[in-house]
């Protein structure tokens, strides 16, 4: 009997020792420090270090290092993989530096004015401090409340002509120009509703039932491709076995198909609707804006909450910073909106869809 | 209660492509008739045209003549919805609605269709179709359950349940056990050799063992290469056909040769 | 034998119920139609008005707001591109599998950050802490003509524009090259794993020549979202009608849709004529990428070997 001798057929090539990495992180952030003082010390007017430069400085000093040390160690095609590793992380992390820096920002100044004031008073006769965004948010409830009555059912339907009815040409034409009206700048829906408007009022109309309808044009393709995706997976042998029990088409689509697919379909919709409360260009176009509370969408200018943000900043009066402090807790406001439908429409799609 | 089915010189149609050619059979009334035959065959599509389920995808069509008691039913005059409502139907894999709790979909032929009923009605009839389908002692504490809670099993009992809750004369079944463990095959089984006292039992099987076990009559259908229809090689009593075919064909089939 | 199907009795419900929904579908196509007209009507008293809203010309007019467009877009793109691809690969083959859904999550929030938050924080925010690395920018390579001086004081230029639209488009990007990077069929990556490849590897030779048309078409969605941006542009950059290429000064081209915005409020008459018929060149153009777009993606779909 001999003992089997171990090969080392598998162990491949030497990789990068355990101390490397901690030891090359401590050197480049050493490294960065003294770089940045040097360079701030011959400059008189930075008064203090700049910690992102340092950050970055540190970050790109590491990843060279790293890919040199396993360029040496480890070969050519090892280190590429670490290049690619590091450079993709680093793509990924810069993208959540404005994430976290305007999510700051926007909590941090919008804070100042987040009190009861500014969700129970409009601007009516307000200059300097104190007002709110009541008539704003009034608005902007209207608008959106209108433009996702006028969406829903002709997204939903649409939806279902292109998945349970929809053949040949016409389908094919509506799927490609649902495709490209997802593409509609949003301006250009505000000056579409103004135009439609003006031949209807004459010219200079301002409505808050325009901005709907230019809501409208923008959230409608959202709203068919949300539905489509659900209706979609819908399996075929729900539709077959209602058919099969005698049930015409119209009550399957209406009774079998819509209530299976119906947590998909309002996850859908909450998430149209974020998306488009926070348009702004259409509304500064067609509802224009004012200082005073306007209850009826069908008469007049209507305030609404991105607009407010915009124009609290674009036409600030006397005590500039009132302005500014408005303008920010509107977006705070507006940003809290955004999120919480966000959160609400996952909850639903976790919570109500159909199992099995 | 139950339905003499008459097939003449039938074609069945996907767009241009004929899919099954020339099928001409009785389908007696109180019995199990077995289609069998190799994949492709068309014996799935045939017995979709039994209920005018065939029709549901885009282009498919049917020439020939299908009767029912006598009475055509791919005349203009005749609603295909009505004919579904006489010809119940269960599938390859159990479906139950995924929205509905188990007595909903006992009754959902009858609910889907905007019918009203009273609540007692509702009940009887709830159990009346479960015990039809052998499922009433294992689900009664359980009504409100969504029927995907049941084991696979149980839910093609209730997919039975749900077809004969609609009180239909015929029932078709596609391969209804393909998807089932052999303990759950057995009880389908029984419930099939139940049924035929009260409907006409259709079933298409891959299984030829169980095409023996429970069917009075085979037809077996066979196509000669893909791309040519299917066609009907011979139908004749199910001991005739697995003990003494006249075909050669049905012979290899069902002797294990081919297939 | 004729194939004809034989013709089927329908009932009433479905009757009505098919015609509302294909009625559904064509009311999508009388939209977009609407758009076009209803913009071009509009549009016209620019051009026949004695009046004139443009006195050199509707052309003159929009030239540098087009040429503004089209730059801070182009930008955006240069920025966006690599970086979507970055964080998709990232998402789909590098990110534990446990976070990246989570991961996704986090840059779809970026998605629904509304343009005019964006727009306030890149003004207030962004801008002034880009300046110093503009003045350095300009110090080093002010030869280069897109960096000469003199360098804004408030750092609202042309290059924080396209940086800010770079972000803005990042989100539906990755997005959509992530799902197509996830498309790549499993087999390949498996038979390029077999032969013994670094993850890199896998991913030069399978993953990316896959997905090769998906990112030309999804950057031109991006580009389509940057053309039409409009409010973060308005409040970020300080513009004229210029036409120039220097990035870091305080003289910019601005966009069409920013100049709307920024003049539609106080415009009246045949100056809101000249506004809207500039929408009109931009909704043109967006179009017209979209639709390009949505082509490449069509032939993609029909040659590409996933199922």
């Amino acid at each position: 009997m001999t003992t089997a001798s171990v090969t080392q057929n598998f162990q491949g090539s030497r990789s990068l020792p355990k101390w490397l990495a901690p030891t090359l992180l401590a050197v480049a952030i050493l490294a960065s420090f003294s770089i940045n003082s040097a360079l701030a010390s011959s400059n008189p007017e930075a008064t203090q270090l700049n910690l992102f430069a340092v950050a970055l400085v540190a970050v790109i000093t590491y990843s060279i290092g790293f890919y040199l040390a396993s360029r040496i160690i480890e070969g050519q095609r090892k280190s590429a993989d670490r290049l690619v590793t590091i450079l993709v992380t680093g793509a990924f992390a810069l993208a959540v530096v404005p994430l976290i820096s305007l999510a700051w920002t926007v909590v941090e100044r919008g804070a100042a004015r987040f009190d009861i004031d500014f969700f129970t008073f409009s601007m009516r006769n307000v200059v300097g401090a104190g007002g709110g965004a009541y008539h704003a948010i009034i608005g902007t409830l209207e608008i959106t409340g209108l433009a996702t009555l006028i969406s829903v059912p002709i997204g939903i339907m649409t939806a279902i002509y292109l998945v349970e009815y929809g053949r040949g040409a016409l389908a094919r034409a509506v799927t490609f120009f649902v495709d490209v009206m997802t593409g509609i700048p949003s301006i250009v829906a505000g000056l579409f509703a103004y135009a439609a408007f003006v031949v209807i009022f004459g010219p200079g109309v301002r409505m808050g039932v325009g901005g709907a309808i230019a809501l409208s044009v923008l959230m409608i393709p959202v709203v068919i491709r949300a539905t489509e995706e659900m209706l979609k997976i819908v399996p075929n042998e729900l539709r077959e076995a209602s058919y099969a029990l005698g049930v015409p088409k119209w009550l399957t689509v209406t009774k079998v198909v819509l209530p299976t697919a119906l947590a998909g379909i309002a996850t859908g919709v909450m998430i149209a609707i974020a998306r488009i409360i926070g348009e702004t260009a259409p509304l500064l176009i067609i509802a224009g804006f004012t200082a005073s509370t306007n209850f009826n969408p069908f008469d007049e200018r209507m305030m609404t909450l991105p607009v407010f943000v915009y124009t609290s900043y674009a036409n600030q009066g006397s005590d500039a910073q009132t302005y500014i402090d408005r303008a920010w807790t509107g977006a705070l406001v507006l940003m809290l909106i955004v999120m919480i439908l966000n959160i609400i429409a996952r909850l639903v799609s976790k919570y109500f869809s159909p199992k099995g | 209660m139950s339905m003499r089915i008459e097939l003449s010189s039938l074609n069945v149609y996907y767009g241009s492509f004929l899919a099954v050619e020339d099928i001409n059979m009785v389908i007696e009334p109180n019995s199990i008739t077995a289609f069998i035959g190799p994949s492709g065959c068309g014996k799935s599509t045939l017995i979709r045209t039994l209920n005018r389920m065939h029709e549901v995808i885009p282009g498919a069509y049917v020439k020939g003549n299908l009767t029912m008691n006598g009475e055509d039913i791919y005349s203009p005059s005749v609603d295909p919805v009505k004919v579904r409502r006489q010809v119940g139907m269960v599938f390859q894999r159990p479906n139950p609605f995924p929205t509905m709790t188990i007595k909903e979909n006992v009754l959902s032929g009858y609910r889907l269709n905007n019918n009203k009923m009273s609540k007692s009605d509702a009940d009887a009839l709830a159990e009346k179709a479960l015990k039809g389908a052998n499922l009433w002692n294992e689900v009664k504490d359980r009504l409100d359950r969504p029927g995907s809670s049941l084991s696979g099993g149980q839910q093609q009992r209730l997919c039975i349940a749900r077809a004969i809750a609609v009180e239909p004369e015929v029932i078709l079944m596609d391969e209804p056990t393909s998807a089932l463990d052999p303990i759950s095959t057995a009880a389908i089984e029984d419930l099939a050799i139940e049924l035929k006292e009260k409907f006409t039992v259709v079933i298409v099987t891959h299984n030829m063992q169980q095409a023996s076990r429970i069917s009075d009559m085979t037809a077996f259908f066979t196509i000669a290469d893909t791309g040519l229809p299917g066609k009907l090689i011979e139908y004749d009593r199910t001991d005739n056909i697995f003990s003494n075919p006249k075909e050669k064909q049905t012979e290899d089939y069902v002797s294990g040769r081919f297939g | 034998m004729s194939s004809q199907a034989p013709v089927v009795k329908r009932r009433i419900g479905d009757l009505v119920f098919s015609n509302l929904a294909i009625g559904s579908g064509v009311a999508i196509l009388v939209i977009l139609a609407a758009v076009a007209i209803f913009l071009f009507a509009e549009s016209v008293p620019a051009f026949l008005s004695e009046q004139d809203a443009a006195p050199d010309g509707f052309f003159a007019y929009v030239a540098p707001f087009l040429f503004g467009t089209v730059l801070a877009s182009i930008i955006a793109l240069l920025i966006a591109t690599p970086l979507a691809i970055g964080i998709a690969l990232y998402i789909s083959h590098f990110a534990p599998r446990r976070l990246s859904q989570a991961l996704g999550y986090s840059i779809d929030l970026l998605a629904a950050i509304p343009s005019v938050v964006y727009g306030l924080w890149g003004m207030l925010v962004l801008a002034p802490f880009l300046n110093p690395s503009y003045l350095w920018l300009n110090e080093n390579f002010g030869w280069i003509p897109f960096f000469e001086g003199p360098v804004s004081a408030t750092g609202r230029t042309m290059m924080t524009v396209g940086i800010v639209l770079a972000i803005m488009i990042l989100p539906i990007m990755a997005a959509l090259i992530r799902e197509i990077f996830l498309q790549t069929p499993r087999l390949h990556e498996e038979a390029a794993l077999a032969l013994g490849a670094t993850r890199w590897e896998v991913i030069k030779m399978a993953v990316l020549p896959f997905g090769k048309a998906g990112i030309i078409s999804s950057a031109m969605l991006g580009l389509g979202r940057a053309l039409g941006e409009t409010m973060a542009v308005a409040l970020v950059l300080s513009g004229s009608g210029v036409i120039t290429f220097a990035l870091l000064t305080s003289t910019n081209p601005n966009t069409i849709a920013a100049n709307i915005a920024l003049q539609f409020p106080e415009s009246s008459g045949t100056y809101t004529s000249l506004l809207i018929a500039t929408g009109l060149v931009l909704f043109a153009i967006t179009m017209a990428i979209n639709m390009l777009a949505r082509w490449v993606i069509s032939r993609r779909s029909e040659f590409s070997g996933a199922n």
